[in-house]
């Protein structure tokens, strides 16, 4: 191809980037370094405010914003540096926890960022094998059954994988909310009184288990698309030394899907690293938050109408930051393998 | 054939509107647009405003994220705000609401002085009922054990205790505690009833002291006696839990009382009693914060549109109305006459419950409180750490916003 055609070809997506990809990163970047703050006075104020029948009126001294001209409040942008990082990340309680103290680390656990690190690390690591594993055991299966049921198979297999996101949430939540049914059946069961949304390690799990639930089927497209590719003349030649079917599997069928799994582990970890859905669906934030979470936490308007914008800024440049560092391992060895080839 | 449809629709909605004119003499040329709270004073209120015809109405209970905005459009996405003393604070401190003296002056005769709420001297915006949190109790059960009605917040303790030995029902307290602005609402009644304030000089916090400890312990000791999943209760699903017959006291919102005597939703229809809220300590102030509903209207509007706004506003909390409607609300308006359900909201009133403190350092305050006690009650936290971090949530938001230094 001339290099001007494969100019031509790349330039719209490369605009388009460059305007909604690449410009809101600069400036969630410089928002990152700055703050806006109002600019506020004391003022001696009388407010009255109405009871029942009698008004109830206080002087006292209040803060007031300043207006300028035109009676809109005067804000100011100032420079803070890393201010906005270290007001998430406390950096010296970091370093007295990394220096061994324990009572710092505990202290660390319970601070918004690194409660929501925590969640957000086991939640992508936990659920990542188990994504694997069970969309490898379910294309195995599909791939096993009758021609004739395959179709239906793959329909049933694919439908938690349509569901939006906050109604699946949603709907294991109030399955397992005090009275609900998910709840009364494992009362039945067990013939105990349970209550799965009233401590932080049940409403993990289930959190998890939605997650494993609605990410499996795409794992399993992915792997059954790349059972149809298998060499069938090496299985067939396997078949005839007398390899059973674990051996196959291991043999053949694996480091034949080996691409695929990277492949999957690279979008299944950049997606559950951005675990949102799960906590506003599971309104689990008195006992679990998620990095992605805390980012839209800080952009909502506090009782005053603010939005933390600085902080929900490096909140999220800090997110990005972490997505890199957990696809580095699995980025270099694909390029690896590709520079092998 | 859609279009035909419309058609008719349309039609049928400008004969409605015809109809309803015959009522309000104000015909405004232009449209009329307001966004409120959804309950049911305000679709009361609404009702009565849509007489005049040319309305627009908005439910939304997210007015409180919204309003801003919309009011801070040129011109105005509404004309009036439906509007609280917590939520007035961010349209005060962006200028987006107009001082209303003038148009009192010339239209407002049926208002009382208490209705006009002054900011700095100038109407901010006209009040039409309070809310506020009071005691409601089940007589029935306290009677049949011979408890006395409780006053403080110990005899809800030993109520509760009785009950709970008697096993007369299901969780012998409840509120409104999810966590997020309800639970600390909690806090807020609680607290200055014990003598504290939230902020001193240069809005400092002054919440994590003795008075903080105490009022988180005792909100820790009614947990014992309340559903174990009342961090995620708000008032409709403590409301549906007293209609149920599953508790018997609460300080609950004054808007519910009615829900408790509807017949169609209600298995305790009369048994229930609305009394002045508990006192932190005997003797004391009722522990609950009185709030205000009504509206404020946009700046950002032609001065005409404004008053025709401002006139539809008050058609709207008229005289008429609050006979139509009197056992919906604790309205402010002259011709209320107080019934059996709103006996507690107004002794709690009267007996110098205090206001909420509309400023920018309490809804600072508010939030910080928001996000900060659940801690304590999930057991994460212990009291003192849980007030640590809410006194440094609250300074990092206050310096980010620029009131403290």
């Amino acid at each position: 191809m001339r290099r001007s055609t494969f100019f031509a070809f790349i330039a719209p997506s490369f605009v388009l980037m460059l305007l909604f990809i690449a410009t809101p990163l600069v400036i969630v970047g410089w928002q990152s370094l700055h703050q806006e703050r109002g600019l506020f006075h004391d003022v001696k104020v009388e407010t009255c405010s109405p009871g029942f029948l009698r008004q109830t009126c206080t002087t006292e001294i209040r803060s007031q914003p300043v207006r300028g001209a035109d009676g809109k409040a005067i804000t100011e942008t100032r420079f803070v540096g890393l201010d906005n990082f270290a007001a998430l990340l406390q950096p010296d309680l970091l370093g007295r926890a990394l220096s061994g103290s324990r009572a710092a680390f505990a202290e660390l656990l319970e601070l918004d960022f690194y409660r929501a690190l925590r969640f957000t690390l086991t939640f992508t690591f936990a659920t990542l094998p188990l994504v694997l594993g069970l969309g490898l055991a379910i294309a195995l299966a599909v791939d096993a059954t009758v021609r004739s049921l395959r179709g239906p198979a793959i329909f049933v297999s694919l439908l938690p994988y349509v569901i939006t996101p906050v109604v699946g949430a949603l709907s294991i939540r109030w399955l397992f909310v005090g009275d609900g049914i998910g709840t009364a059946g494992l009362e039945g069961l067990t013939g105990q009184r349970i209550l799965m949304l009233t401590s932080g390690w049940t409403m993990e799990l289930l959190m998890l288990f939605y997650r494993v639930w609605h990410v499996a089927p795409f794992a399993f497209l992915v792997f059954y698309a790349g059972l149809q590719t298998v060499d069938q003349s090496t299985m067939e030649a396997a078949v005839v030394d007398g390899a059973t079917r674990l051996q196959r599997l291991r043999t053949i069928v694996l480091p034949h899907l080996a691409p695929l799994v990277v492949f999957v582990a690279l979008i299944h970890m950049m997606d559950s690293y951005r675990v949102f859905e799960e906590v506003v669906g599971f309104a689990s934030q008195s006992y679990r938050i998620s990095l992605q979470w805390l980012t839209f936490h800080y952009l909502t308007a506090d009782n005053t109408g603010n939005r933390a914008v600085s902080r929900a800024s490096a909140s999220a440049i800090l997110t990005m930051v972490g997505i890199v560092l957990l696809l580095i391992p699995l980025l270099m060895r694909t390029w690896r393998e590709h520079r092998g080839k | 054939m859609m279009l035909r449809k419309f058609a008719a629709m349309a039609a049928v909605s400008l004969l409605a509107s015809v109809s309803a004119q015959a009522a309000c003499d104000i015909h405004p040329p232009m449209p009329i647009k307001i966004m409120t709270a959804s309950f049911p004073a305000w679709k009361a209120v609404t009702t009565a405003m849509a007489e005049c015809g040319n309305l627009q109405v908005e439910f939304d209970m997210l007015y409180r994220d919204k309003q801003p905005a919309a009011l801070a459009a040129k011109p105005a996405l509404y004309n009036i705000a439906g509007t609280a003393p917590n939520n007035l604070v961010p349209l005060l401190n962006d200028g987006l609401v107009r001082p209303l003296d003038d148009l009192v002056a010339k239209f407002g005769q049926q208002l009382t002085p208490n209705q006009l709420v002054r900011i700095d001297g100038k109407v901010m915006a006209i009040a039409m009922m309070v809310n506020t949190q009071h005691f409601m109790y089940r007589e029935d059960v306290l009677k049949s054990l011979n408890i006395p009605v409780p006053k403080t917040y110990d005899d809800i303790l030993a109520a509760a205790a009785a009950m709970r030995k008697a096993n007369a029902v299901q969780y012998p307290f409840a509120g409104s505690w999810k966590a997020g602005w309800d639970l600390a609402m909690e806090f807020i009644n609680l607290f200055p009833a014990y003598g504290g304030s939230f902020v001193g000089a240069g809005n400092v916090p002054t919440i994590n002291n003795a008075t903080g400890l105490k009022t988180l312990a005792t909100l820790k000791a009614l947990t014992e006696y309340m559903d174990p999943e009342y961090l995620t209760a708000d008032a409709a699903s403590v409301a549906k839990q007293f209609q149920q017959g599953k508790v018997a006291m609460s300080n609950f919102w004054a808007s519910r009382a009615g829900a408790m005597d509807d017949p169609k939703e209600s298995t305790v229809v009369g048994k229930v009693i609305m009394a002045a809220a508990p006192a932190a300590v005997a003797g004391g102030k009722p522990a609950t914060t009185l709030f205000w509903d009504g509206f404020a209207i946009a700046k950002n509007i032609p001065d005409q549109e404004a008053e025709y706004a401002f006139r539809v506003a008050l058609k709207g909390i008229d005289a008429e109305m609050v006979k139509a409607n009197n056992a919906t609300a604790v309205w402010l308006i002259k011709e209320y006459q107080p019934s059996r359900l709103s006996e507690g909201a107004i002794a709690s009133a009267e007996q110098g419950a205090p206001s909420y403190q509309a400023t920018t350092a309490m809804g600072l305050m508010h939030s910080a409180l928001g996000t900060g006690m659940a801690d304590f009650f999930t057991g994460r936290k212990t009291a003192e750490q849980t007030l640590a971090s809410i006194e440094a949530a609250y300074t990092t938001a206050a310096r980010e916003r620029g009131i403290m230094k």
